[in-house]
């Protein structure tokens, strides 16, 4: 087919699909008891795009170069042009390809976990939506379409995350992700126009071929503020507060955009500048610092979570600093490959999350139909246990999915985890006068893995084994047991899929030392990305994949012992008092939200309403009145000229212009 | 076509006279439609049939002869790259404008309407005058009908509003009268054989150029007559009064298209006719621009009344725009227009929004509000698309606008620091959260007042009022390019022209200079120069 129509098709089928679904349901009540037209069509909408970037991916080879479509002129001002133009190269064709991929598996689970929703049609409106705003981020080719997407996908976010607005906290959560998003998109913007200032144009080729253009200051404050946009969008510190509470949203939502694609935007944005990166080290370096930084600190929270999904969430927050400490080491094919095989497993993690809540909300909804008034949160692992006999499929995809974010061989995260690991060790030979800052680094990536087999095994252990504890824990729900079961085909089946994925997903990047050209995705990628030379001896890579295998196995023995042999909550306790005051730490967030809200947030309002607000009517408007007053008053005193008789005010009105003129005129 | 134009611009009046004939009050309204929605029709072919090749210079002309003896101010009417947006914004208000009335407005229907009806013939006049004085005549004429609408039709502290909103811009536009005045005879004696002239034409050309000192005191007079219009801070204060008192038409009116009448008379006035002023003074415009982009958004922020908070809104938006202005760059100017038309219809929107729920519910407050979306889904919607235009996101009007002045101000010469974007940028972080945070409290959570769980959605004529804003929102969104082409010739050769006239000006009159304009414009090296 026409590439032309190709791209135009990708773009305006999830456009279609979101028209369609939104404007017929919004005026058609009846259209949305239709559930299953309506979730079949935005499948539809996602899957067609899919099918056409694999036929695209399979006719391009790794060393083809980039295909553009241009369609329109979208902004076109004195000597700035931007086009709304679709790039097809190895790189947005690998991220076309998870976006549309993954997005239609979680379009078909939804059409199960949302059944009962009566918001449906809204709910699958906004998912369109989402991926074609994600579709435009990935496939633009300029930084200002890429924009649009950014901030785009952004809306569907905030549409979804508040998707239950009757919860004024839900509708809060959306907001605090839009707003700390714009936080990062202020630097993007700067970013932008910076680029435009030296370069002239904002197109990925232009940018690429005249980095030389930029003068070495604009260079660093180019890439420094794309990755301060990056840190909003990607969930890093010090903007990464947002996702937690973005949970929030139905459970898809965070598997779709949340943890497979949209938090991973930053990341591509990065690696799609890559050439820039590479000129300027000392942003490398804050790179990494901060991706590192970030992986510790989510991971040391997740452990004291007992949310399901606030657990994965913080664990998206680490992995996500793992790919930007990837980044900001010099590997961005190994940042790309994390983005690839984490979509896989952490879309499978939290899509099995979403089934375990659906089977507590099932128990909770059957025990109020049976007269039994137990409450409790469903999302909280310390009510279930055991769920492995009534869930099998969730709970294998599950145990798959946590074995490849832990990183053990030979499933999908233990590849691009050792990749990483390997970059990031080969960068303090690389980077002049950071050796022993990568070394350091390379230090935090192992203790963060550890830590990462460690409460995601705790997770899986406390859900799935051990015996289902809602029954004792909870007034009222004695035999709840009998209300569990598996989830219908429609969320199965998108779990098997991404199981597979999570188990084999990894192979596409085997390192070459193992297998001679094993790493595809590495000789696919080469051409449109940057690296730092790769210099690491065979036997150095050994080790380090050894002491990769050896930590994880480490994690999951510890998790293993005292929560699968041990029981839960006793073990908790137990790391609560080994580690005594950092737990607390970790357990209230290290008090970031109530940093920002305290000495931010309130502060502003409050000077804006005490302050500034008094200060426009008393002050500002206050000289207004008081100027009028002062001519009031000389009017009193001149009361004695005022005839009352409109024809002389007129008259006076215009001798006094006339007398001005002259004094003008005539001076 | 300059019949077309004469006709576009007169029909209102014309109708006017139908609508005072008719007794019934149903028949008002219906007049009133039909020839707001006719004006608007007849408008078309002008913005089809308009040459963008050659935008620099103004099209469907009509001149006049002279109606005042002696002097020669003549009836100039025309349409250039500067002034079709707006001219077409303008008329395609109108109709919408009439249709948001029609409930709403109960006491003294006939009045009312007549007022739009001038309102609209004022404001055309405005932007197609190419004659100063009268563009001086129309854009005090609109002050009269805006006086009584608000006066009349307005809330309970109506009055005061009023004569505050009268007063504030009356001064203003008398200190411009004065000036234009002087302008006219300065101008006479210099380029129309000794006869008095306000043609802008004549005054925009390079050989009009007024001598340093007295382009800064004529400079002055006319910027603070349209700062205070457009508002600028600190002249805003009318303006928050104004609109809480206005009733919902005459609001969209006024953020539409009576406060572009300040920002276009900073591009058709400043720039072409005192451009030395202009450039000198351009970073202190652009200081002012920044704060009440900052100080807008911060008081919008805290404000309890949602229809105080859209007012307070356009402080901050207005400031993109005459940043843009006075970045003095292409780029910039062009997201100055364009922002101009963007501001009119997101604006707008929101007022109209806020009007319709005033009508059910007389109340603005937001904490009167809360979990409004599940009641009313459409208006819902809507309310979210205005919303998110006004907070500026990609796609929608508003990004292209402040995208442009942002990024040709980060270029700019004249703002000469990169420090006045940077500082704007910041803009759209406060936008998201005083937009958002408001519509969060209005529209989100569950219903708590009893009176709002009876709230009926969106009836049809609502709607339809709101859908073509609507769309022109999401295709200057997406295609911007369709009505940036009109303004990009003029507003390219204006910039040149402007640098050009500013340097022969300095040539000719550096010499003769006092010693303060000296200091303000930094000629003593050119004086060194011409010494020797």
């Amino acid at each position: 087919m026409d590439l032309d129509l190709t791209a135009s098709l990708i773009i305006a089928t999830p456009l279609a699909g979101f028209l369609l679904n939104g404007l017929a349901g919004l005026f058609f009540p009846s259209y949305r008891k239709l559930k299953t037209v309506i979730g079949s069509i935005a499948t539809l909408a996602v899957a067609i795009p899919f099918l056409l970037v694999v036929n695209v991916f399979l006719q391009t080879t790794p060393d083809a170069g980039a295909q553009v479509v241009r369609l329109f002129t979208w902004i076109q001002a004195g000597d700035f042009t931007s086009e709304f133009a679709y790039r097809f190269d190895q790189l947005s064709l690998i991220m076309g390809m998870v976006v549309t991929g993954v997005g239609s598996l979680i379009h078909i689970y939804s059409m199960g976990y949302m059944k009962d929703d009566e918001g449906y049609y809204k709910f699958f409106a906004y998912l369109n939506l989402f991926i074609f705003m994600m579709m435009n981020l990935v496939m633009g080719n300029n930084l200002l379409l890429l924009f649009l997407g950014w901030e785009g996908v952004g809306v569907s976010s905030y549409l979804l995350i508040g998707f239950w607005y009757q919860d004024q906290e839900k509708a809060a959560a959306g907001m605090k992700a839009f707003v700390y998003n714009r936080v990062g998109d202020f630097a993007f913007l700067i970013a932008m126009f910076m680029t435009f200032q030296t370069i002239g144009s904002l197109d990925f080729d232009v940018i690429i071929n005249n980095l030389d253009k930029i003068p070495g200051d604009y260079k660093f404050w180019i890439a420094f503020l794309m990755f301060v946009g990056a840190t909003g969008k990607s969930a890093q510190l010090p903007l990464f507060v947002w996702l937690p509470d973005a949970m929030a949203g139905p459970t898809p939502v965070s598997a779709l955009i949340h943890a497979a694609t949209m938090v991973t935007s930053g990341i591509y944005l990065i690696a799609r500048m890559s050439f820039l990166y590479v000129f300027v080290p000392e942003v490398m370096i804050i790179v990494a610092v901060v991706g590192a930084v970030t992986a510790i600190v989510a991971a040391s929270i997740a452990i004291t979570q007992q949310d399901i999904k606030k657990v994965l969430a913080y664990s998206t927050v680490s992995q996500l600093g793992y790919m930007f400490l990837a980044l900001g080491s010099g590997g961005f094919i190994a940042a790309i490959f994390h983005v690839v095989t984490h979509a896989f497993f952490k879309a499978c993690l939290f899509l099995g999350s979403g089934s375990v809540i659906h089977a507590m909300h099932h128990v909770e909804h059957e025990l109020h139909h049976h007269g039994k008034h137990a409450h409790f949160d469903p999302q909280d692992m310390r009510f279930m246990g055991g769920l492995r006999k009534y869930m099998p499929s969730t709970y294998i995809t599950f145990l798959v999915a946590t074995i490849a974010i832990a990183g053990i061989p030979p499933l999908a995260g233990f590849f691009s985890k050792d990749e990483i690991l390997a970059f990031v060790f080969n960068a303090s030979n690389v980077v002049e006068g950071a050796s022993a800052l990568y070394i350091a680094l390379w230090g935090i990536g192992i203790v963060t893995a550890l830590m990462t087999a460690f409460y995601m095994f705790r997770l899986t252990f406390t859900t799935f084994h051990g015996e289902f504890k809602l029954p004792k824990k909870v007034k009222g729900a004695e035999d709840s047991e009998k209300y569990l079961h598996e989830s219908p085909i429609t969320m199965t089946l998108p779990l098997w899929v991404l199981g597979i994925l999570s188990l084999v997903g990894g192979f596409m990047g085997i390192p070459d030392f193992i297998v001679h050209h094993g790493n595809w995705l590495h000789h696919w990628l080469e051409g449109v990305t940057a690296h730092f030379e790769f210099n690491l001896s065979h036997s150095m890579e050994w080790i380090l994949l050894s002491v990769s295998v050896v930590i994880a196995v480490t994690g999951v023995s510890i998790a293993y012992f005292m929560y699968f042999k041990g029981d839960p909550d006793t073990s908790d306790a137990a790391v609560a008092k080994r580690f005594g005051s950092f737990y607390q730490v970790w357990s209230e967030k290290y008090r970031l939200d109530e940093f920002y809200e305290g000495y931010i947030a309130n502060p502003v309002v409050r000077f804006s309403d005490k302050v500034l607000a008094v200060f426009d009517m008393k002050v500002v408007d206050g000289f207004v009145n008081l100027v009028a007053g002062i001519v009031r008053l000389s009017g009193s005193l001149l009361r004695y000229v005022q005839t009352g008789l409109t024809s002389s005010y007129a008259f006076m009105l215009v001798l006094g212009v006339v007398l001005v003129i002259g004094i003008i005129v005539f001076s | 076509m300059d019949t077309l134009l004469n006709l576009t611009i007169f029909l209102p009046i014309l109708g006017l006279l139908g609508v005072l004939v008719v007794r019934n009050e149903n028949l008002v309204k219906w007049i009133s439609l039909v020839v707001t929605t006719a004006t608007f029709i007849i408008s078309l072919p002008l913005m089809l049939n308009f040459n963008s090749a050659s935008s620099e210079t103004a099209q469907f002309v009509f001149e006049s002869g002279s109606w005042l003896p002696g002097l020669d101010v003549k009836y100039i009417v025309g349409l250039d790259g500067l002034s079709l947006l707006l001219f077409m914004l303008t008329t395609f208000i109108g109709p919408i404008v009439v249709i948001s009335a029609w409930h709403s407005v109960e006491k003294h229907v006939t009045g009312f309407y007549a007022m739009l009806l001038i309102l609209e013939t004022a404001s055309l006049g405005v932007f197609a005058s190419l004659d100063l004085f009268m563009f001086y005549i129309f854009f005090e004429l609109s002050l009269i009908p805006m006086y009584f609408l608000i006066g009349i039709w307005g809330g309970k502290g109506r009055i005061e509003a009023t004569l505050k909103f009268f007063i504030y811009t009356l001064v203003g536009s008398l200190i411009m009268l004065v000036a234009l005045i002087y302008l006219g005879y300065d101008a006479g004696n210099v380029v129309n054989g000794g006869v008095f002239t306000t043609d802008w034409r004549l005054l925009s050309s390079s050989a009009y150029m007024i001598d340093l000192g007295v382009q800064t005191y004529l400079f002055f007079a006319f910027a603070l007559a349209f700062c205070i219009k457009v508002p600028l801070f600190p002249f805003h204060t009318w303006l928050p009064y104004a609109h809480t008192e206005a009733p919902t038409a005459g609001s969209v009116v006024l953020a539409a298209i009576m406060l572009k009448m300040g920002t276009y008379g900073l591009l058709r006035v400043l720039l072409p006719i005192f451009p030395n002023a202009t450039y000198e003074f351009a970073p202190y415009f652009g200081v002012l621009a920044v704060i009440g982009i900052i100080y807008g958004a911060l008081v919008a922020m805290v404000q309890k009344d949602v229809k105080k908070l859209v007012a307070y809104s356009s402080v901050s938006h207005l400031g993109f725009v005459v940043l843009g202005v006075f970045a003095l760059n292409t780029v910039a100017i062009q997201g100055a227009i364009l922002q101009m038309v963007n501001h009119g219809l997101s604006t707008g929107a929101l007022f109209l929004i806020v009007g319709m729920i005033y009508d059910r519910r007389h109340t603005r407050m937001i904490s009167d509000f809360g979990g409004i979306s599940s009641v009313m889904p459409v208006f819902a919607v809507m309310f979210m698309i205005a919303t998110m235009a006004s907070i500026g996101l990609p796609g929608l009007n508003g990004f292209v606008g402040e995208f442009l002045i942002l990024n040709g101000s980060f270029q700019s010469e004249a703002l000469n620091s990169s420090w006045f974007t940077i500082i704007s940028t910041s803009g759209v972080i406060l936008a998201a959260v005083y937009m958002l945070w408001m519509f969060r409290r209005v529209m989100f959570g569950s219903v708590v007042h009893e009176a709002n769980k009876s709230l009926v959605d969106l009836n049809a004529r609502e709607i339809g009022l709101l859908v073509p804003l609507m769309l022109a929102m999401f295709w200057i969104g997406f295609y911007p390019s369709a009505f940036t082409k009109y303004s990009e010739k003029q507003v390219n050769v204006l910039l040149q022209e402007s640098i050009i006239k500013k340097e022969k000006t300095v040539q000719v009159f550096s010499a003769q200079s006092t010693d303060w304009v000296k200091n303000v414009y930094e000629l003593s090296e050119n004086l060194e120069v011409s010494e020797k």
